[in-house]
């Protein structure tokens, strides 16, 4: 067994990302988007933290606790924006929310 | 006192007056309710106006030109029209007592001139004069006394204040009594501010406000056509002669640079211009120009028209304004001007001409007129003749003298008809007079001195200034036989008509109507006492100014030459010239002039008293003469003929016609004009700019259509789209 480098974080890291952008793009209930949005954090904070070990240097670290925030307000703002909506609309799919074109 | 520096007083008092009348008097004069629908309601009389002479008398009436006032003792005169009576002429007298006072001040003074500046009216305007110098205009609120204006104030105020009071009886039953005063005092007040301005600008002012009053009170029954007309007449016909005034008083300031006269006076004596014997200088044009202006205030051929027309106001009015005060006021313009017309022989020999023209065409008019105040407004005219003859062959002081003289005794006189159609009950015409003598004595003893003055016998006031004028005519080298014979001639003519006058009023037959004879009585106190006193003027005012040739009475008693002396600066040529012609001619021209008087009187008393039938026959034979005469000359017929309604009515169409179809064709084609090219600019708007705007709008929409198709409205076919440019992007640097 080749011990967990950093190679496999970044493996791991790419696959999130991949998974994330697919449920973003292909999911209709938009609470599943949101949580894709957060996969694809989350792929970025394993990045972060991977070069961060790997380089010795701190500030991958620090930088994924601010990505954790961010994406903590992203969450609470994004979800008071879709209940709002839902009182509105009185749906959460994405597709059936087309009214912003020419 | 110093009186002297106060005269900018004097006017004040008349104009206080003026407006306490103007502004309260009717709270001070109630109407009772029936007199002011008598007034209105009912056509006044006056006799005869008009053209040709019409014959219709309507009955005495209150509230006519003098109401018939047996007819008016319902109404009681008020202690508030007392009031009136008090501040009408109180504020007159007032100023006529600082006016004594102010020459008796000014008589100490070295050269007898004071001028006082209160400020600056027309303040420094910069412009460029004739010869290219710059020069600053400036007027101002300025009195000057000297001997010249001197004589015109104590005229003005003193018998101002006599006629002053002769109204507060002869308008007792008017209506309108404050208005009256209001206006009178107006008068005062303007005519103060023409002789006392110290310059032309300000004199103007003086001319126009007395012009004005004058309008006024020509038309105080304003109610009458006849009196509206002749007030619009004087004053249309003034304006003619204001236009020369103003123009002259323009070129004086292009050329002096100055129209204060002081400055103008040391500027024309300076040598600076010489005298313009040939030819017709800018100097010339200017005299000529004043002249003219000179022409319209003081009645001369060929403006001299709307005087007798302004008989239509009351007599008070006549007496004061259009023989006694206003009407001098060009004769005193030419005199302070003398240093012009010094300089500008060829204008002087037109004042000349013009004035002894006059003198003659008015005194053959007054021969055949039936109305009492016409006779002497034509009288007015022709003794204002005198004057200007006087002024053209340069006697400046004689000029002034016989205004002096003239104003007593020819307001004298009109006071005097004034007087008389008061006790006639506002009859004028003298066809219908006669024997009147032992009913009004007082009237008929003043007008006979009155009459006696103007005619010319020695002693009395007109004989010593006439004669003068007749001899400086003889004698000046300016001055000629002709026109010293027509001087003469208009002597005699001035005698006869004066005594026809007073024998058809006071002597012979009565021809007096019936229903008038039983109401003859003599004028109140108020009226009798300036009569009075006017009376005693016309004796001694002519003694100022004794003959040259009355050796015996010596130098003392040419006191009037010599305090007007410094003012025409001439005098000392005059003197001069008057030495090459001996005394004893001056003995024998006199002799001749008094020997005509006297023919003239004779032959009026033997025509018009003892031979009446005469002069029916003497017209009867001279028909067509008499017609000419008695219809004026028909000038004012040829006047409305060339202007009223030749220039007035003809060129009106013409101005009509040229109106609606050169201007307002104008008007009308930059207003087509306007609309068509209006039509272009709005199809270029819409089509070309429009167009060009829409057209862009149309291409940039055009293009857009495809970028269109792309914005979905859908969240994630954004996202998508931005994968896919993501992996192209990754795409492209991986694969290069």
């Amino acid at each position: 067994m080749h011990p967990v480098g950093t190679v496999h974080y970044l493996a791991l890291s790419a696959a999130l990302l991949l998974i994330g952008t697919v449920g973003v793009l292909t999911r209709r209930n938009i609470v599943i988007i949101l949580m894709s949005i957060e996969l694809i954090l989350n792929a970025v904070n394993i990045n972060l933290i991977a070069f961060s070990h790997a380089l010795h240097n701190i500030n991958g670290q620090v930088f994924a606790i601010f990505v954790i925030t961010d994406a903590v307000a992203e969450a609470a703002v994004g979800l008071g924006i879709l209940i709002a909506l839902f009182r509105n609309k009185e749906t959460v799919q994405a597709d059936e929310i087309d009214l912003l074109k020419w | 006192m110093n009186f002297l520096d106060q005269i900018w007083l004097i006017p004040l008092f008349p104009l206080a007056g003026a407006a306490l009348m103007l502004l309260f008097g009717k709270l001070l004069d109630p109407q009772p309710p029936s007199e002011v629908a008598v007034a209105s309601g009912v056509e006044p009389v006056v006799a005869e106006h008009g053209h040709g002479g019409g014959h219709a008398h309507a009955p005495a009436h209150p509230g006519a030109d003098h109401g018939a006032h047996d007819a008016g003792h319902g109404h009681r005169s008020s202690p508030l029209k007392f009031l009136i009576k008090l501040i009408g002429p109180g504020m007159v007298l007032v100023s006529f007592i600082f006016s004594v006072g102010a020459v008796w001040q000014l008589s100490g003074l070295a050269n007898r001139s004071h001028q006082v500046i209160l400020y600056t009216w027309l303040a420094g305007m910069p412009f460029h004069m004739a010869n290219g110098h710059l020069a600053t205009f400036s007027a101002d609120w300025g009195f000057l006394l000297d001997p010249l204006s001197s004589v015109m104030i104590l005229v003005v105020t003193g018998i101002g204040f006599l006629i002053h009071v002769y109204a507060t009886g002869y308008m007792e039953h008017d209506t309108g009594f404050y208005r009256f005063f209001g206006y009178f005092n107006l008068f005062i007040f303007f005519m103060l501010m023409l002789v006392l301005a110290n310059n032309y600008a300000l004199l103007f002012v003086g001319w126009e406000g007395v012009g004005l009053c004058s309008y006024l009170l020509i038309g105080f029954y304003f109610h009458k056509k006849s009196a509206g007309d002749a007030g619009k007449k004087a004053f249309i016909v003034n304006r003619v002669g204001d236009a020369g005034f103003i123009l002259g008083m323009l070129l004086m300031l292009s050329v002096l640079g100055s129209v204060r006269f002081t400055d103008v006076n040391a500027a024309l004596r300076s040598g600076q211009f010489p005298v313009e014997t040939a030819g017709f200088g800018v100097l010339s044009a200017m005299s000529l120009l004043m002249f003219i202006g000179a022409t319209g205030k003081s009645a001369q051929f060929p403006l001299y028209v709307w005087l007798p027309d302004a008989m239509e106001g009351p007599t008070p009015v006549s007496a004061l304004i259009h023989a006694a005060t206003m009407v001098t006021a060009g004769v005193y313009m030419v005199a302070r001007s003398s240093a012009l017309y010094e300089l500008t022989p060829n204008t002087a020999s037109v004042v000349a001409g013009i004035g002894a023209f006059t003198a003659i065409l008015a005194a053959t008019i007054a021969l055949v007129q039936n109305d009492i105040k016409r006779v002497l407004a034509y009288s007015t005219v022709s003794q204002l003749g005198y004057m200007f003859l006087a002024l053209g062959v340069g006697a400046y002081w004689v000029a002034v003298f016989h205004l002096f003289t003239h104003a007593f005794f020819k307001a004298l006189l009109f006071l005097c008809s004034g007087s008389v159609i008061h006790a006639m009950g506002g009859e004028q015409d003298m066809r219908h007079m006669g024997a009147l003598k032992n009913k009004i004595p007082i009237t008929h003893w003043t007008m006979w001195v009155g009459s006696v003055a103007i005619a010319g016998i020695p002693g009395l006031a007109g004989f010593f200034s006439k004669d003068e004028i007749l001899w400086q005519t003889y004698s000046s080298p300016k001055g000629s036989q002709l026109l010293w014979f027509i001087g003469l001639a208009t002597a005699a003519l001035t005698a006869f008509y004066m005594w026809r006058l007073m024998n058809m009023t006071f002597y012979g037959q009565s021809r007096v109507r019936p229903e008038v004879a039983a109401h003859v009585h003599e004028s109140p106190a108020a009226m009798t006492v300036p009569l009075v006193i006017l009376a005693i003027g016309s004796v001694v005012a002519g003694w100022l100014g004794t003959p040259k040739a009355w050796t015996i009475f010596g130098e003392a008693w040419r006191g009037f030459p010599n305090w007007l002396q410094p003012v025409f600066a001439s005098a000392a040529v005059e003197a001069a010239k008057e030495g090459e012609h001996s005394a004893s001619t001056e003995w024998i021209l006199m002799g001749l002039s008094v020997a005509i008087a006297i023919i003239g009187i004779s032959l009026a008393r033997y025509l018009y008293c003892i031979k009446t039938e005469i002069p029916g026959r003497i017209q009867a034979r001279c028909r067509p003469l008499h017609t000419v005469l008695y219809n004026k000359w028909y000038v004012d017929e040829i006047y409305d003929f060339l202007f009223v309604n030749g220039l007035g009515k003809g060129g009106g169409s013409v101005l009509g016609a040229f109106d609606r179809n050169i201007v307002d064709g104008g008007v009308n084609g930059a207003g087509w004009l306007t609309r068509a090219s209006a039509r272009i600019s709005m199809w270029w708007d819409k089509w070309i700019v429009d167009g060009a705007v829409r057209f862009t709008a149309f291409f940039v929409k055009m293009l857009s259509y495809p970028v269109c198709i792309l914005q979905t409205g859908r969240v994630q076919a954004y996202a998508f789209f931005v994968v896919v440019g993501f992996l192209a992007f990754l795409g492209y640097y991986v694969a290069r």
